[in-house]
């Protein structure tokens, strides 16, 4: 792989378009992993396609329609006050057949379709860019002050009520932001490839992280390295860049955990064998009498 | 009643005739007061309405009749029954403190708690993670603190340490406490009231 290809002027765009986003969506996939909501990156990906392809037919940005119907479906979720994965179910199932639906109707629609499932990174434009830019802009500010009421909320619940806090403002405020950055994300690296820089990352980052701090730093890491290795390879291999990056990020996930689920089959082969310092399975705990 | 200097300390709460439930009322009437500097426990059978009444304060709870008054401003801590625990939490003990506002009070914990600040707290043992969560409510500055059932979980050792933590009293703030161990009330409150079912 030859890292010249990163600042290649034609890829130049694609690549900060798609760094931008290896940056954000790990960050809202750990407050959607705390709030035990990650579905929602699916739910409202689909919508974003849909949203895309539609607005694509129309003959405009992929990014304004993709905005439109996730921020439409994020709004809605928080107004109704929907908690837990079932909202975003809906979302997945109505987000998936409208998106079949335009593309089966709409002269472009199919190639587009494909294209968005796929996640054809390289022909991020201006317009996709100037979006992760305005996006990364929004979002620093925005998780700075949702991130410490969003993690009360989650860890000492009853507190907002009991002192009548508006709450609504903090979680509607990240219903949005998750949406916004599923539209950008979608319309940039298509819709699965959006939802693991979503997930992945954030769930390794959740098993091996010393603390909360430590949780952001290894789901960014992981969300950016993933990226720059899928990017490289997408291209080396002449393959679409969707399933790569997926790919990868599995990859990377795997290597990440790989030792510590070793370390834990080893510790339960060392309790099997009945090990000096682990008691035998089924075994009886109360010495007996000599 | 300050029993030394006669004076009358601040009031925090009142409740009159007070009778909350869900869809049907199961605490109550009730009415009482609760005052800056006290530690009040809540005692009564399973089902006689403890945590419905700390509900009904925490404004988690239906008032079918009479009122709570609240000192204006006041601020509430309300550690619930069963902390959350999710299935992967990467929070150290001194994150969880610094969460819940009561980083400020991290120099005076226990040294037993002292110990845990650095490990995540999904690896804490159910106790030692209660005591923390108790640490949190009582260390964030709130004037008044209400726990349910905070001895849920913990073994002698850590229940003597609760209660000296109950033990450092301080004239600013009051704690309302839900507990179905008698004795443990009658060690650490100023006064115990009896609910009937």
């Amino acid at each position: 792989m030859d890292p010249a290809m990163l600042i290649d002027p034609l890829f130049r765009v694609p690549f900060a378009t798609g760094l931008l986003l290896a940056c954000v969506l790990p960050l809202i996939g750990a407050l959607l992993m705390l709030r035990e909501e990650w579905l929602a990156a699916l739910g409202l990906a689909h919508l974003a396609a849909a949203g895309a392809l539609l607005s694509l037919a129309a003959g405009a940005p992929a990014v304004a329609g993709g905005l439109l119907a996730a921020l439409g479906g994020g709004a809605v979720k928080g107004l109704v006050g929907a908690r837990g994965n079932a909202a975003y179910a809906f979302m997945i199932l109505g987000g998936w057949s409208a998106l079949l639906l335009i593309a089966a109707n709409t002269a472009i629609g199919d190639s587009l379709g494909h294209a968005l499932v796929e996640g054809q990174l390289y022909f991020a434009g201006r317009t996709d860019l100037a979006a992760a830019i305005a996006l990364a802009l929004v979002a620093a500010p925005a998780l700075a002050w949702l991130m410490p009421r969003l993690l009360r909320a989650r860890l000492f619940p009853r507190d907002e009520a009991a002192n009548a806090l508006p709450a609504h403002r903090w979680h509607l405020g990240f219903d949005l932001l998750a949406a916004t950055a599923m539209a950008v994300g979608t319309a940039t690296l298509g819709l699965m490839g959006a939802f693991a820089l979503v997930f992945v990352p954030a769930w390794a980052a959740f098993r091996l992280a010393s603390g909360w701090r430590a949780t952001l730093t290894l789901s960014a890491a992981v969300g950016v390295v993933g990226f720059v290795a899928a990017f490289q390879l997408a291209l080396a291999l002449d393959q679409p860049f969707g399933p790569v990056l997926v790919g990868v990020l599995l990859a990377t996930a795997g290597s990440v955990l790989l030792p510590d689920l070793l370390r834990a089959r080893a510790r339960s082969a060392r309790v099997d064998a009945g090990a000096p310092g682990w008691p035998k399975p089924g075994g009886s705990q109360v010495r007996p009498p000599p | 009643m300050d029993a030394g200097t006669g004076a009358v300390s601040r009031m925090l709460l009142e409740l009159d005739s007070l009778r909350a439930g869900y869809d049907r009322p199961v605490v109550g009437p009730l009415s009482m007061q609760l005052h800056a500097g006290e530690v009040v426990g809540l005692w009564g059978a399973n089902g006689s309405g403890k945590s419905t009444l700390l509900a009904a304060i925490g404004n988690g709870a239906r008032i079918f009749s009479g009122e709570i008054r609240r000192a204006p401003g006041l601020r509430v801590a309300y550690q619930e029954q069963r902390p959350v625990r999710l299935p992967a939490m990467p929070f150290t003990g001194r994150d969880l403190l610094r969460i819940s506002g009561a980083k400020g009070s991290i120099a005076a914990l226990p040294a037993t708690l002292r110990d845990l600040l650095d490990r995540r707290v999904d690896r804490l043992s159910g106790g030692q993670y209660q005591l923390l969560c108790v640490w949190a409510a009582l260390g964030r500055g709130a004037e008044l603190i209400m726990l349910d059932e905070p001895t849920n979980n913990l073994d002698p050792a850590h229940e003597a340490l609760l209660a000296e933590m109950l033990s450092r009293r301080s004239e600013e703030r009051a704690v309302l406490l839900v507990s179905h161990e008698r004795s443990f009330l009658d060690g650490v409150c100023n006064r115990v009231l009896e609910l009937s079912t």
